[in-house]
């Protein structure tokens, strides 16, 4: 019964909250283990799994197209999470001003590589556009936004349209100049970028945690479970962004030129895609799908600026699974792997980091001696 | 000498330090930390710089052996001295449980796998009630060398930097020998490597224990020189910091690891102490500076410091290797007629209805033929003709689908290169597969792997110097033989293409092979580079060393072999002697159809 | 006079310390199937990839007068110069339409539409296998596909990396029949072949690369009669 496990209904999402080693004890250990427990059980991991699916596809998206293991696609989360959150606490969040210091980075790699190799006045043309004047034109309008007290969908769309260009812009300063090095450059460069996430998190949000309220109040009672209008949301957007995501690969001529770069690089550029064009429609998907997360988590559970962190490797066990290569595969894993941490966070919850993680050895191991790999000379 | 004059300085630099009057303790502590954290680089360049294998995880190897000497000394009060073992095995068990996966994981998946044990390892520390959970363990005795206590930061810095000077100096050594060619050869060319003889697996889990058992040293040292041992310092943070120190110093060089801790330990106490201090803000910025810094070195100066650092010294010539014993050969020696002449003509390698399919698609579609004792047989065929696939099947590369390979009667089919090797089939690559930051010489001795017996400890101790003087020898005499002594000493990759598939050959040679398996080893070849190849070839088939080459040069092939074997979409179309194949109907269908 | 296409002017290309292309310079005018010839490893191969970007090169390419030795594969690829690669780098795991529409990824979407018409009429096969995957295909009908891919970016220089490697002498007589038809439709190309004699056969200019340099060049018609020529590289008699 919910009073005998009140974590549960407390905090639905309790996978997803601060699990540093200082963590309480033991959570009341159940009597008996009956079938209302593990149906509360499965519900808690589907939801927390549902968005860890949507993290896993993310990873192997960004990977297949531009062989980068982001770790620090957690940080878009958290960025998504508290934008949204301090948003609707009638905030104005830092986003608004890492969005700026983004840009304007980003517009001094291009001026620098333009100095370089020459290009014009339209290329320098495009890249204030798209570096400076569009990081500003959002972070304008959501000085105008905040604090106004447009509703929980105007926030959304808000910290969608402020989180999503650091993904483009984050390849740009980071990834672009490397694209053509080993996985293990870029992957090593993705672990410094997450260090630089997480401190950046910390200046422009503080050490503070902050929770979003529920997107709605409504209860639905299914046989022994409550299903919160929260449950159902994160059930809806998920299923939602993956089938848009599908139509957009499987029909659209950007969709289909990002699976063509995947499957053959030196293809892709054959024909005209421009590899850093995909590279940054990559990780601008990415950044959207980090901000959407983040939006759905924000009632769940208290975001610190450090919270994406293990969110994102938990998507990225689901990913490995699927081979950093089959979305419908990384789909399912991360249902399992959420069910399999709240199994594992009611039974052993002092434990639930360290089995989640260990889980991932297996797989990889699996996964080395399936997939073939060419030696990879760097 | 220049090297050891500056080891030399920067030993005693090191021993003075402590002495200088007034010299504040805080600063003697700090530079005992960059020792502390220069003994886990020193590990972890052997592993991820030279041995290739990238590891997030290596703090975690500290924590087995701080908190084995931990509950040892504090809990149960022993001697810092009577748990060092202890730690030091535990480290290394955890070490050879961990690797015994690592190892095996390919790829990218390699450091995934560093980090998901890294956390677990971490989040395990801080729950397990015997190491005090999250708040560690704290009381832990002093180390005392002959009863001098080494309480005093002064003290210590003696005992961190001796270890890390001789750890240093220790990895080195074993860089520099017979299993350490086997080291180098992990990053580039395993394919290599296993064909001949060395087992990657092995000598991957090699340099993985090792680096664990420097990472377990540190932890040890650490434990009783911090007094206290807590979970945070074993996490993922550290273990990316010690890679960071690692790349920073340039991966792969050992000097660099010290290099790179220095840079790396000073930098994160400057930020910790330094930023607050002027910016008035509690706000850590160092993972931030860190992570700048450690992007910012991947896109500049991908190799390191230490190759800038080295740069400035002048360049050391490495002398060429002094005859030395020869080394025993498998053979009978050349020139005892009789010897020879026993074994000659009969079958020496038998391929029978050797078949590879992928998926689908037949690449070798049921193919037969023999290699004699003695005899130079070439494999030809138009591109895309199954030859290199044949080749695969013969060397263990790839597996048969069905049929079998034998070799001197026994079955071969189904074994790895390495047991290949053994048996005394050396090959060469159609893609030359040469180190290229190793001299020509030591890529020639890795072709004698086998023929030497030093191991790791005898290498670490400077033990092997007679076993490794032969085998350089024996190389040198190889090189000699295929015309390229003047350039012995160079990187192989400095080499023309056309000379590294000379080098090539040497190497397969340096492992004394009954039969000799070459992959186009005439191409990239100039006219009188061909006819030397040739000349060599014959002189060694004179030798009563057996000879299978694919080849696409006609005049190569048609000068030189006793027998021809084509092969068209997978099929032996035709084979005979050359003459036959000359004229052979399906042979200029394959050749030339289609084009008429 | 007619007009220069491609003009490669003393192009070298090394891999790290080695020198794969030295100093090699060659044109193409309009309206020309120009081949190059050689052994493995003499360099052919490379030379396409540094005219088309993919590497580095020292020299000067230029293209219809402009030098586009600095510009990316893209922006060449924007220009009309086109490679379909030796290993022909289909899209495997995508269908024979979708390899199609994104071979017109830098074409106006309607021209892209008329062009896939003209390609299917000139590939019939193409058309029946529209929804089969790219990988599933045969070795002739994956060749088809990447020069109909190449089509679809309208070149005004198709290059051509071994089109006949590792095809049945039959399907090779295809292959080079496709290559005359696309010339007299005005598509202008540089070839790169192993056979030969095939390759002379059609080309009106030939040149032999041997160890990453020209060493002989002059019209294909000659080149097929000198004897030396015959003896390395039309296999043996």
């Amino acid at each position: 019964m919910p009073a005998d496990v009140p974590w549960i209904k407390t905090n639905p999402a309790a996978a997803l909250a601060r699990s540093e080693p200082s963590e309480g004890g033991n959570h009341g250990r159940p009597r008996a283990v009956d079938g209302t427990i593990l149906l509360f059980l499965l519900q808690d991991g589907i939801t927390n799994g549902a968005i860890y699916a949507l993290l896993g596809i993310a990873l192997v998206l960004v990977f297949a197209v531009t062989r980068v293991i982001f770790i620090p696609q957690g940080e878009f989360i958290a960025f998504g999470a508290l934008t949204y959150a301090l948003l609707e606490a009638g905030r104005l969040p830092g986003t608004v001003w890492l969005l700026i210091v983004f840009g304007a980075v980003a517009f001094t790699f291009d001026f620098v590589a333009m100095l370089k190799d020459g290009g014009g006045v339209r290329r320098l043309a495009k890249a204030a556009l798209l570096d400076l004047a569009l990081p500003a034109a959002i972070a304008g309008t959501a000085m105008l936004v905040a604090g106004r007290g447009f509703g929980p969908l105007a926030h959304a769309a808000l910290t969608l349209a402020l989180v999503t260009p650091l993904g483009p812009l984050l390849y740009r300063v980071a990834f672009m100049p490397i694209a053509s090095a080993s996985v293990l450059t870029l992957l090593i460069t993705a672990v410094g970028v997450h260090l630089v996430l997480v401190g950046l998190g910390l200046a422009f949000f503080g050490a503070e945690g902050v929770r979003a309220p529920a997107i709605s109040d409504l209860m639905i009672e299914a046989g022994p479970l409550l299903v919160s209008g929260q449950n159902l949301a994160v059930y809806a957007l998920t299923a939602a962004s993956i089938v848009a995501l599908w139509l957009f690969f499987e029909r659209s001529l950007w969709g289909k030129a990002l699976r063509a770069t995947a499957v053959n690089r030196l293809g892709a550029r054959l024909v005209g895609i421009r590899t850093s064009f995909a590279g940054a429609l990559a990780f601008g998907l990415a950044a959207l799908v980090g901000g959407l997360s983040g939006i759905l988590v924000a009632p769940m559970t208290t975001i610190y600026y450090d919270t994406g962190f293990l969110i994102g490797l938990k998507g990225f066990v689901a990913a490995i699974i699927g081979g950093l290569a089959s979305h419908p595969i990384t789909a399912a894993a991360a249902l399992a792997v959420g069910v399999v941490e709240s199994i594992a966070s009611f039974f052993a919850s002092d434990l639930k980091e360290v089995i989640v993680f260990s889980l991932i050895l297996p797989v990889l191991m699996w996964r080395s001696l399936t997939q073939t790999h060419v030696e990879e000379e760097d | 000498m220049n090297q050891r004059l500056a080891l030399g300085t920067f030993a005693v630099l090191l021993a003075v330090i402590p002495l200088i009057p007034g010299m504040p303790v805080f600063w003697v502590t700090l530079l005992g930390n960059v020792g502390l954290a220069a003994l886990v680089a020193i590990g972890l360049v052997l592993l991820t710089g030279v041995g290739g294998m990238t590891s997030f995880g290596q703090a975690a190897f500290c924590g087995f052996g701080a908190y084995a000497t931990a509950v040892l000394t504090a809990t149960h009060g022993w001697s810092p001295w009577q748990a060092l073992p202890v730690a030091l095995a535990v480290s290394g068990f955890a070490a050879v449980v961990l690797g015994l996966i690592t190892v095996r994981l390919s790829g990218h998946f390699l450091p995934l796998g560093t980090m998901a044990w890294g956390l677990s390892l971490y989040y395990l520390f801080g729950k397990i009630e015997m190491l005090g959970r999250h708040d560690g363990i704290s009381g832990i005795p002093p180390l005392s060398v002959f009863g001098i206590s080494l309480a005093d930061p002064r003290a210590a810095h003696y005992l961190i930097w001796t270890v890390v000077i001789g750890a240093a100096i220790l990895t080195t050594h074993l860089l520099d020998s017979r299993i350490g060619r086997a080291i180098r050869a992990l990053r580039r060319g395993q394919i290599a490597a296993e064909s001949f003889g060395i087992d990657v697996a092995r000598t991957k889990l090699i340099v993985f224990v090792y680096a664990a058992l420097l990472a377990g040293l540190s932890g040890w040292l650490y434990a009783h020189v911090q007094r206290t041992v807590t979970p945070a310092p074993f996490g993922l943070n550290a273990g990316i910091e010690y890679l960071f120190m690692a790349v920073v110093g340039g991966a792969g060089q050992i000097w660099g690891a010290i290099v790179g801790a220095g840079l790396v330990t000073l930098l994160k106490e400057a930020l910790q102490r330094v930023v607050p201090a002027v910016f008035g803000t509690s706000v850590q910025l160092e993972g931030v500076v860190f992570g700048i810094a450690l992007v910012a070195l991947l896109q500049v100066a991908r190799e390191g410091l230490w190759p800038h650092i080295v740069g400035l010294l002048p360049a050391r010539q490495r002398a060429a290797p002094k005859p030395a014993d020869l080394l025993a050969r498998r053979a009978p020696v050349a020139g005892t007629d009789s010897a020879l002449e026993i074994g000659r003509g009969e079958a020496l390698l038998v391929l029978d209805q050797a078949r590879k399919q992928f998926g689908g698609l037949v690449a070798v579609n049921d193919v037969s033929f023999k290699v004699r004792r003695g005899e130079i047989v070439a494999l030809i065929g138009p591109n895309g003709a199954g030859k290199s696939t044949t080749f695969n099947l013969i060397t263990g590369v790839a597996a048969l689908t069905a049929g079998t390979v034998r070799y001197d009667g026994v079955e071969i089919s189904g074994t790895s290169p390495r047991v290949i090797a053994r048996h005394g089939v050396a090959r060469t690559f159609q893609h030359v597969k040469l180190n290229p930051d190793m001299t020509v010489l030591e890529n020639v001795a890795l072709g004698a792997h086998l023929r030497g017996r030093a191991g790791i400890l005898a290498a670490m101790l400077r033990l092997d110097r007679r076993d490794e003087a032969r085998l350089l020898a024996e190389a040198a005499h190889q090189i000699e033989r295929i015309g390229l002594g003047e350039h012995m000493m160079k990187p192989a990759g400095s080499l023309a293409l056309g000379q590294q598939r000379m080098v090539e050959i040497a190497r397969a040679l340096a492992m004394d092979p009954e039969l000799l398996l070459l992959d186009e080893p005439a191409a990239g070849l100039r006219h009188f580079e061909k006819t030397a190849l040739a000349d060599l070839l014959d002189r060694l088939r004179a030798e009563g060393m057996s000879v299978l080459l694919v080849e696409h040069d006609m005049g190569f092939v048609m000068g030189l072999t006793d027998h021809i074997v084509v092969l068209d979409f997978g099929t032996k179309i035709a084979e005979g002697p050359p003459e036959a194949i000359k004229t052979h109907p399906a042979v200029l269908e394959a050749y030339l159809g289609g084009a008429a | 006079m007619t007009e220069t296409l491609l003009a490669i002017e003393t192009v070298s290309v090394a891999y790290g310390k080695v020198q794969a292309v030295r100093g090699v310079s060659l044109d193409v005018k309009a309206g020309e199937i120009v081949t190059v010839i050689g052994a493995n490893g003499a360099g052919k191969s490379t030379l396409l990839n540094a005219t088309i970007g993919a590497l580095g090169a020292q020299g000067a390419i230029r293209f219809l007068g402009e030098d586009i030795t600095r510009l990316d594969v893209e922006d060449r690829v924007a220009r009309g110069l086109l490679l379909v690669p030796e290993r022909r780098e289909l899209f495997s795991t995508m269908t024979v339409e979708d390899n199609l529409v994104l071979g017109g990824f830098r074409v106006p979407r309607g021209v892209a539409r008329d062009t896939m018409a003209e390609v299917y009429d000139r590939f019939p096969r193409l058309k029946e296998r529209r929804d089969q995957l790219a990988g599933t295909m045969s070795g002739g009908e994956r060749q088809m596909l990447a020069i109909g891919r190449a089509l679809m970016s309208r070149p005004k220089l198709l290059m051509l990396d071994e089109p006949s490697l590792g095809l049945a002498p039959r399907i090779v007589a295809d292959i080079f029949r496709i290559i005359a038809d696309l010339r007299a439709g005005g598509v202008s190309i540089l070839l790169v072949e192993q056979n030969a004699r095939a390759a002379l056969a059609a080309a009106d200019h030939a040149h032999v690369m041997e160890l990453g340099e020209v060493s002989v060049s002059g019209p294909a018609a000659e080149l097929a009669r000198d004897e030396r020529i015959v003896q390395s590289y039309l296999g043996f008699h």
